[in-house]
């Protein structure tokens, strides 16, 4: 393999040089606790205060006390669901959608199963919600806890959050966000969102994996799932990861400085491998709202082709890229979201997601145009649906 | 990402024999785009009534095309009656392994063969909807397709059900009726084994016995019945009275109600002919 393309970065990122840079000191020189009482360890607290401010300082957070360290995405959505609901008692009305992020999903239908009422909220064609049925449910006359996402992961579709937040705590309900998706690529102000609570993860934003954060409101109550430490305010004990903690906190620190340019970047080269594609595939649609979606993401089906065939092949050419394919998942169902959006049945097998970052390059582009067509017309001679490539 | 054999790689990077064969002698086509797979086979015999040609389509993953390509390649040269002895193992061995969650990719390829097999003898197209009711809606998988698979891989859980033939993969909803079927056929292997070896005499006086009380009520309904006229060894001669005389579908009867119930009652290795 001569030629490697990576167009997967809603995956997982490469952690950037800075953010690496940022950490090193914190395995060899600087490895003390942050709780000691000695000055070895107990100036460590320091960089964690200050990764804390630059975290903060992404989403527009106040209080840099509103942000606590998780060790990934899905750990500040179990938290965010679960440690709410606990603390609010007397069993609340839980909402959420049909295309959330499984660490959502997970921990709302575990809660549904032992007895919460549990509204999802459908989708339309494009991926959005029908604000109407958002008002419907929140108007329910019972105490709420509700989780939507900001963008989504396999489509790149934005919800609406401010206007669903409010209706949400109009009617006096608590409201998290997962903002794994978009935080680090478009601009996020908490002080004017009525959001509660917000999750974030480090590694799609090119800090490490094994490394997340929560935002929690002042004044939300929440119920710690690891309990037994002063560590964050004694709402999530355990040492804290202070090397990774460092590093989410420069990754932010970069994201803010280049937030804008990246996403110019990124949404050119995306725009021109999607018109390019459609330009040169046959059968090929975008999934998804093309007008109200992140700019690095492009969700792209491809008819009477399987997408696990067709992500085989493009890795057989060195590019990296996502399928909400049944066949690569090892369940046997496709996409969810897509399934969602009702994605009609010759399509919603051959989907391909494209997902850009900072370090990606117009030769991408190219690469990725120059191989794609030539492999779907081939795996549609394969085909018994097709009539022709 | 899915640990496939070299062979599986190297079969869906360059699978065989593609395409459609020009007036087959024989046509089956098993999935559809909602399953996320299908297969169309197409053969053709020589003079010698072996297969020399066989092709295939196929929309799916590559292990789906993977199958498909071994298949035709395992079937070429091959007379009918061998190749109708292909099993899904067969391919699975062919292509040195599949991952299990992909088995149902092989079980594609013999169901594809089934129908085209079928398709060569009748001139007709297999709809295995007729046979037996739908259990799994998400993949229109059917009760006796689910116990076949059950009796001959030795299947004994719904998940490696949901492996070989995708049932029960989908909501899941089906699952506990996956299970029953499941515990069925467990159940019948073992009263199997559990047989006592019978004397003739005691086999002749079971024989009876069933066909008493199993066989005959059914076939009164019709107004038919039948005599037990002789018991060779495992082989039971009956002769048809009443309605069944005249009925076309007497040797329908005869398999599926007959004998089925004596095999169930007494020996799997009865043979019941009419005189």
């Amino acid at each position: 393999m001569n030629k490697s393309v990576y167009v997967d970065n809603n995956a997982t990122t490469a952690v950037a040089p800075e953010v690496t840079e940022s950490m090193l000191p914190f395995f060899n020189e600087h490895w003390g606790n942050p709780s000691s009482m000695h000055a070895f360890g107990g100036n460590i607290k320091k960089h964690v205060d200050e990764a804390r401010e630059k975290v903060a300082a992404l989403i527009g957070a106040e209080h840099p006390s509103e942000i606590i360290f998780t060790s990934c995405g899905s750990e500040s959505d179990n938290m965010a669901v679960r440690g709410t609901v606990d603390a609010m008692g007397g069993h609340p009305h839980i909402i959420t959608t049909r295309v959330e992020h499984a660490a959502i999903l997970g921990p709302c239908h575990h809660l549904e199963d032992r007895g919460y009422r549990l509204t999802t909220l459908e989708v339309d064609a494009m991926g959005n919600l029908d604000m109407d049925r958002v008002c419907a449910a929140s108007s329910s006359g019972k105490k709420t806890v509700a989780s939507v996402m900001w963008a989504n992961n396999e489509t790149g579709v934005i919800f609406p959050i401010s206007e669903i937040a409010g209706l949400i705590k109009e009617g006096g309900g608590v409201f998290h966000t997962d903002a794994v998706q978009i935080a680090g690529k478009m601009p996020i102000n908490v002080k004017s969102l009525p959001v509660d609570l917000l999750s974030i993860s480090g590694h799609k934003l090119h800090a490490p994996k094994g490394i997340g954060a929560l935002y929690i409101r002042r004044g939300t109550k929440i119920t710690p799932h690891i309990m037994g430490g002063h560590q964050e305010r004694g709402r999530r004990a355990g040492t804290e990861n202070v090397p990774y903690i460092v590093g989410l906190g420069r990754a932010c620190e970069l994201a803010m400085e280049r937030m804008a340019a990246d996403a110019e970047h990124e949404r050119r080269l995306r725009d021109r491998l999607e018109t390019g594609i459609l330009a040169s595939c046959k059968g090929a649609r975008v999934n998804g709202d093309v007008l109200n979606r992140l700019p690095n993401t492009t969700n792209i089906s491809f008819e009477y082709v399987e997408g696990e065939a067709i992500l085989l092949m493009l890795d057989d050419v060195g590019i990296c890229a996502s399928t909400g394919s049944a066949c690569a998942s090892g369940s046997l169902e496709p996409s969810h979201v897509l399934r969602a959006m009702d994605v009609p049945r010759s399509m919603v097998h051959g989907s391909i997601r494209f997902s850009f970052c900072r370090y990606n390059t117009e030769e991408d582009v190219d690469y990725v145009l120059e191989k794609l067509p030539p492999i779907i017309k081939r795996l549609r001679e394969l085909s018994p649906f097709a009539q022709d490539g | 990402m899915w640990e496939y054999t070299d062979k599986v790689t190297d079969h869906f990077k360059n699978p065989r024999n593609v395409g459609a064969v020009e007036n087959p002698d024989g046509e089956g086509t098993v999935g559809s785009l909602a399953c996320g797979d299908a297969l169309r086979l197409t053969f053709k015999l020589d003079a010698d009534k072996k297969i020399c040609e066989a092709r295939f389509q196929t929309f799916g993953c590559a292990s789906a095309i993977a199958s498909s390509s071994a298949l035709t390649e395992m079937l070429i040269g091959k007379t009918i009656e061998e190749a109708e002895t292909i099993t899904n193992n067969d391919i699975i061995a062919y292509l040195g392994a599949l991952p299990k969650q992909k088995v149902h990719c092989s079980v594609m390829g013999r169901e594809a063969l089934e129908a085209a097999i079928y398709n060569y003898r009748t001139g007709k197209t297999l709809d295995k909807k007729i046979d037996g009711e739908v259990i799994c809606h998400c993949f229109g998988a059917t009760d006796k397709e689910i116990e076949k698979l059950a009796r001959e891989q030795n299947l004994t859980t719904a998940e490696d059900i949901t492996n070989a033939c995708k049932a029960g993969g989908g909501c899941g909803q089906c699952i506990p009726e996956i299970e029953d079927i499941i515990n069925r056929v467990i159940g019948e292997q073992k009263k199997a084994e559990e047989r006592p070896k019978l004397t003739q005499l005691q086999k002749i006086r079971l024989i009876e016995e069933t066909i008493d009380r199993q066989v005959r009520p059914i076939l009164r309904r019709d107004n038919g019945d039948l005599e037990l006229h002789d018991v060779d060894g495992d082989r039971v001669y009956v002769k048809f009275v009443g309605a069944c005389v005249s009925c076309p579908v007497s040797s329908v009867t005869l398999k599926d109600v007959v004998e089925t119930q004596l095999r169930e009652a007494v020996s799997d290795d009865i043979v019941v002919e009419a005189i």
